[in-house]
């Protein structure tokens, strides 16, 4: 399908649009900037949407293309384009930052910075989805860093600024890595070229090394992003200090921004790096799963559970990558990316709504709250639920699917690898009530607790977009399959080269 | 029908009690109505009726598929008879038992999403959609065990549950995935026609098979998953007689019953499934006989009927293990309720405490000893039929018959123990006694009810009357047509009677003391009434090391993982001072001494023009290069330090 105006283009710069017209609003007026910002997102979320409605999934072909010459000197071009892989996290997104920007209403400190930086934010994360040149790729994928600093470094808790710091340098450490990847594969690639569908062309004919090196890069690159054992510290830090919607976003955007890179860029263009490096990646997964579950079990503090229970989410689809074979097991990956964005990002909200009201986020401090508060309490009790993959919820889903298909992928010699992540389900298990006993049920204290409020409407309708969601995938997820399906059909191919 | 229910009570009638448990009832009266129907279509057409209402993909994917779809056959109808039953009964004797519980309606709701789950999981037509609603009858057991969550027993004993059995559904999802990898489907006929084509090696079957166990074990509370099961008592009684007693407990029964083609192919697989439950009948049991708190006494003997048939799966015999799996649903759901009804009256569970209670509650007392006697296997209740079933197919296995007439005399005995000590003698508190009333008719009547199932239920499996039996308990083809063990049935009947006897001179008669008893088996004693430490034992070697693991990891990432990432920190900062100082005194040292140099020397060596320049350049590139890395690591690390201290 194509339009005779350029969509992507369209969709990506509607959020700096909205950005710049912000600047000119006078700062008191509260309202005024929430609203518009709130347009400009809601705005760009219907164009996903129409994105996603004239998307063609029959087919693996980047479709809504756009190229124009860029930089000639050094060959780079502005390409844009969407396939099954990315119209998903285009839809992901922008809806996220809906959400996030809705349930942001409540911040009353420099609002219009805020909003400014946050529809910034959103100019980069779509354009990461949707860009196909590196260098495109990269100036987004860096855009993404600076108002996401700010966003933790002025609006977060208390340690927000080594939280910040923290978090922008592990990154562009990351970046640093990547970009030596990407000039590897410039310099190598005859004639010179930036352009990715080119790459995954041609990259099957790079030596072994080239392609084992320029893999590795790719790899820490984007591990850290995902972030993968043992580059995941970052993680909670940044998501205990950032504010609410910010720790919605990193969770159900940026950290899939790692896998993304893979699925598009490193596994198809390297095939040789993902089949010699396969199993560790794989023992890095379960490692994750395992190792995230069991610090979950220990923490004290409510955020910081969730945020490991992400680093133990996020492992298993680095266990789907692996098992690079098996289409089931991408679309597990794919599957969980998606919603884990939902789960994870939901939980995070909630967390954060009652921080709002209690001020505290010790799991210790409560007890019996279930009582006081009962629409809230079934909410978080359901993303629980959906968040050890109970079955009915989209969790369950990508879980299974990630199981069946690493262990399609891996059962011949390392089948015990995909049993041990098994056990993580346990584990998770173990943390989530754990949680849900001490900060739900039990006695209740009615003279620290008894001011708490339930959820109220504007949180619930945040929330409930992501319910609704969840239970659909949990219960019907074929249309996301299929929504996929060709493309990762198309991507198993180019990796068995 | 029943999950609709649940939607409506939770979203709309919150608020209006009464309403709530009408709705719930009247859905699952509708449900109860529609069985009988099915029951009735299948009779009439000889067993041969199996209706596929719908088959519908969720997820398509090359060759993965995963399916909705729902199937009756005759066991599955059987099973939804005795799910509506039991949930209807148990729904109508809420009404009284909760009334006036702040949380009335939502209890009705879970009910109901309980009873949609348990049905679901009856009419699932493939083992990915059992596991669905597996884990769902999970979540509603956690959320009604949990019912009452100020209780920190009884959030407690929901979180136990939930990870307990969620340890054995991870065989059951192993099974699964090996089910795929092996067989290539799920759906159950698929499945069984690969397996019987003798076109996968009997070690993938036996290990399929004992994977799907490991499920069993978790659900149906089998050895060594057993635990969950006792604790779970902390829930509101009527919420033990439906879940965990009748019909969730048998879900595991039901699956390796569904899964039986694996057991036929694979002997060893058969075996373990029929050892574990000969073993959990007899471990219960033993527990049964010294326990004090009437609902773990009824928990122990769960265990134990559980294990029976298991043991009779596990040897084969499909209609000895279903049948009993049916006609043990009614007794121990009445044995439920009336415990619920005798808590109601004396609120408290120490039969110690009771006694007499049948002079004030007649209606209660003779159902309960009308299950006492149908649990004992006595003629011609309902117990007895199912039980000598089960004996008889322990036939050729000495061991096996041996330690299940054993169970069968324990049983017994315990059963009566609990009858005696509750409802004869004299009051043993006075008090409670005193406040001690029968309970109203909401109560009573499904105890009537139940009592009448209790009796009658085993008549479908009277030998020699060729009737409905012979293809619902039927497998494969074979048409189950009981036999009379004329030898089996006087044994059993007189070890029940001995068991029975025995109680009655213990505690009724009193002619043997039961304290002396105890001390002269006083290992034995404590040993029973510890339940084998069992709980002792996981929580030494599994749960306190696990939590310790966890917060040592916890640490480890704290100070190892991230500790590198700040020492990485330190280092460059350090560095960077290192550099500074270089900047300071040696870069601009030479800058400096350049300049003086030049400037001294400017005039004497005005004429060597091309040394000069060359020293400069070199300075230039040295300088330029050394800035450039200071203004790196500067930027990097002096920030980063900053901000962390």
């Amino acid at each position: 399908m194509t339009y005779s105006y350029p969509i992507l283009t369209y969709t990506i710069f509607l959020p700096l649009i909205g950005a710049v017209l912000l600047l000119f609003i006078d700062k008191e007026k509260h309202n005024a900037i929430r609203w518009t910002s709130a347009f400009f997102s809601f705005i760009t979320l219907i164009m996903t949407l129409v994105i996603l409605k004239d998307f063609d999934w029959t087919t693996a072909q980047m479709q809504f293309m756009e190229t124009h010459s860029w930089i000639p000197a050094i060959g780079s071009n502005y390409i844009l384009g969407v396939d099954g892989i990315s119209v998903p996290m285009l839809v992901l997104t922008s809806l996220i930052s809906l959400i996030a920007i809705v349930i942001s209403f409540n911040i009353t400190k420099r609002v219009k910075e805020y909003f400014v930086f946050f529809l910034l934010l959103e100019c980069g994360m779509i354009g990461v989805f949707a860009a196909l040149d590196f260098f495109l790729f990269y100036v987004f994928w860096e855009i993404m860093l600076v108002p996401m600093y700010f966003l933790i470094g002025i609006w977060g808790g208390p340690q927000r600024e080594y939280a910040a710091i923290k978090f922008f340098l592990y990154t562009l450490f990351g970046s640093i890595f990547m970009l030596v990847a990407i000039l590897i594969l410039y310099f190598t690639s005859e004639p010179h070229t930036l352009s990715m569908m080119e790459l995954i062309q041609i990259g099957p004919s790079f030596s072994h090394n080239i392609q084992i090196m320029a893999f590795a890069f790719f790899f820490i690159a984007f591990a850290i992003k995902v972030p993968v054992w043992p580059f995941h510290t970052w993680l909670p830090d940044a998501h205990v200090q950032a504010p609410t919607a910010i720790s919605i976003i990193l969770a159900a955007v940026l950290l899939k921004m790692g896998t993304y890179g893979m699925l598009r860029i490193s596994w198809p263009m390297l095939p040789e790096g993902i089949q010699y490096f396969s199993v560790p990646i794989a023992i890095l997964g379960v490692i994750a799963i395992i190792y995230g579950a069991l610090v979950s079990l220990a923490q004290k503090d409510l955020k910081k559970l969730v945020a490991y229970s992400s680093v133990s989410h996020m492992g298993y689809c680095m266990l789907a990558l692996a098992a690079y074979t098996s289409v089931t097991a991408m679309a597990g990956c794919m599957f969980q990316m998606i919603s884990h964005g939902l789960i994870t990002g939901a939980l995070f909200l909630l967390v954060g709504v009652l921080y709002d009201r209690a001020h505290t986020r010790e799991i210790a401090a409560f007890g019996g709250i279930g009582k006081k508060l009962p629409v809230y309490t079934a909410l978080m009790v359901m993303f629980g639920m959906a968040s050890l993959g109970l079955p009915g919820m989209s969790g369950f889903i990508s879980e299974f699917m990630v199981f069946v298909g690493s262990f399609d992928h891996f059962w011949a010699e390392y089948w015990y690898i995909v049993a041990l992540a098994i056990l993580g389900v346990v584990l998770t298990a173990a943390y989530i009530l754990r949680m849900i006993q001490n900060v739900f049920l039990g006695e209740f204290d009615e003279e620290r607790w008894g001011h708490l409020t339930d959820i109220n409407i504007r949180e619930t309708l945040c929330v409930a977009p992501l319910a609704v969601l969840t239970i659909i995938f949990g219960i019907y997820p074929d249309p996301v399959i299929k929504l996929m399906e060709a493309s990762l059909n198309n991507l198993v191919t180019l990796m068995a080269r | 029908m029943p999950l609709l229910a649940f939607a409506v009570i939770i979203f709309f009638t919150r608020w209006k009690e009464s309403l709530s448990s009408y709705i719930s009832i009247g859905a699952i009266v509708l449900g109860w109505l529609a069985s009988i129907w099915i029951m009735i279509e299948i009779v009439s057409h000889g067993g041969h009726f199996v209706n596929v209402e719908r088959a519908f993909s969720i997820v398509t994917l090359g060759a993965f598929n995963l399916q909705l779809g729902f199937v009756v056959d005759p066991v599955a109808a059987m099973m939804l008879i005795v799910v509506t039953t039991v949930s209807a009964c148990v729904q109508i004797y809420s009404i009284g038992y909760m009334h006036g519980d702040p949380r009335f309606s939502r209890y009705f709701a879970y009910l109901s999403l309980f009873t949609f789950s348990m049905l679901g999981l009856v009419l699932a037509n493939n083992f990915f959609l059992i596991f669905i609603f597996w884990e769902l009858v999970g979540l509603t057991s956690y959320l009604l065990i949990g019912f009452w969550f100020e209780k920190k027993s009884a959030s407690d004993a929901g979180k136990k549950a939930f990870i307990t059995t969620k340890i054995g559904d991870l065989g059951f999802l192993l099974g699964l995935m090996l089910m795929y990898l092996w067989i290539g489907t799920f759906d159950y006929d698929e499945v069984f026609a690969v397996v019987n084509s003798g076109a996968v090696e009997t070690w993938k079957l036996t290990f399929i098979g004992i994977c799907i166990f490991c499920g069993a074990v978790g659900k149906s509370a089998q050895f060594p998953l057993h635990v969950w099961l006792p604790d779970a008592m902390e829930g509101p009684t009527p919420v033990s007689a439906l879940i965990h007693a009748a019909t969730m407990v048998a879900a595991g029964v039901y699956l390796v019953a569904k899964a039986m083609t694996f057991y036929v192919a694979s002997p060893t697989a058969a075996m373990t499934v029929a050892w574990i439950g000969l073993w959990t009948s007899f471990f219960a049991a033993s527990i049964a006989l010294v326990q004090n708190d009437i609902k773990r006494v009824l928990a122990f003997s769960t265990l134990s009927q559980l294990g029976y048939m298991i043991m009779a799966l596990g040897l084969t015999n499909f209609g000895a293990g279903t049948f009993h799996l049916m006609t043990h649903a009614f007794f121990k759901a009445l044995l439920f309720l009336g415990a619920g009804s005798v808590i109601h009256a004396v609120h408290t569970n120490d039969i110690n405490l009771m006694g007499g209670l049948l002079k004030k509650m007649k209606k209660t007392g003779g159902t309960f000893f009308v299950a006492c006697l149908a649990i004992a296997g006595i003629f011609p209740l309902a117990g007895f039929w199912s039980k000598d079933e089960i004996i008889a197919a322990t036939a050729g296995h000495p061991v096996f018959m041996v330690v299940a007439s054993l169970v069968a005399f324990m049983t017994a005995f315990y059963m009566f123990r609990l009858f005696f000590k509750t409802f004869t003698g004299e009051p043993r508190d006075q008090e409670k006694y005193d406040h001690a009333h029968e309970s109203p008719n909401t109560m009573t009547y499904p105890l009537i009810f139940l009592a009448t199932l209790a009796v009658c239920a085993g008549w479908v499996g009277i030998p020699g009357i060729k009737g409905y039996s012979s293809y619902i308990f039927a497998y494969g083809g074979h048409a189950h047509i009981p036999h009379a063990h004329w030898d089996v049935m006087i044994i059993s009947t007189v070890l029940a009677l001995m068991g029975i006897g025995l109680a009655y001179m213990m505690y009724y008669k009193k002619s043997i003391s039961a304290d002396a008893m105890a001390e002269r088996f006083g290992f034995l004693y404590r040993l029973f009434y510890n339940k084998y430490y069992i709980d002792e034992l996981y929580d030494v070697v599994l749960i306190q090391p696990c939590y310790k693991f966890a917060r040592f990891l916890w640490s480890f990432d704290a100070n190892v993982v991230d500790g590198l990432v700040n020492l990485q920190a330190t280092i460059t900062m350090w560095l960077s001072d290192v550099k500074y100082w270089i900047d300071q005194n040696i870069v601009d040292g030479i800058v400096n001494g350049f300049g003086l140099f030049f400037d001294s020397a400017s005039s004497a060596l005005r004429k060597i023009q091309s040394g000069r320049l060359a020293h400069y350049l070199l300075a230039v590139v040295f300088g330029l290069i050394l800035i450039g890395l200071l203004a790196t690591s500067n930027l990097f690390n002096w920030t980063l330090i900053r901000v962390g201290q």
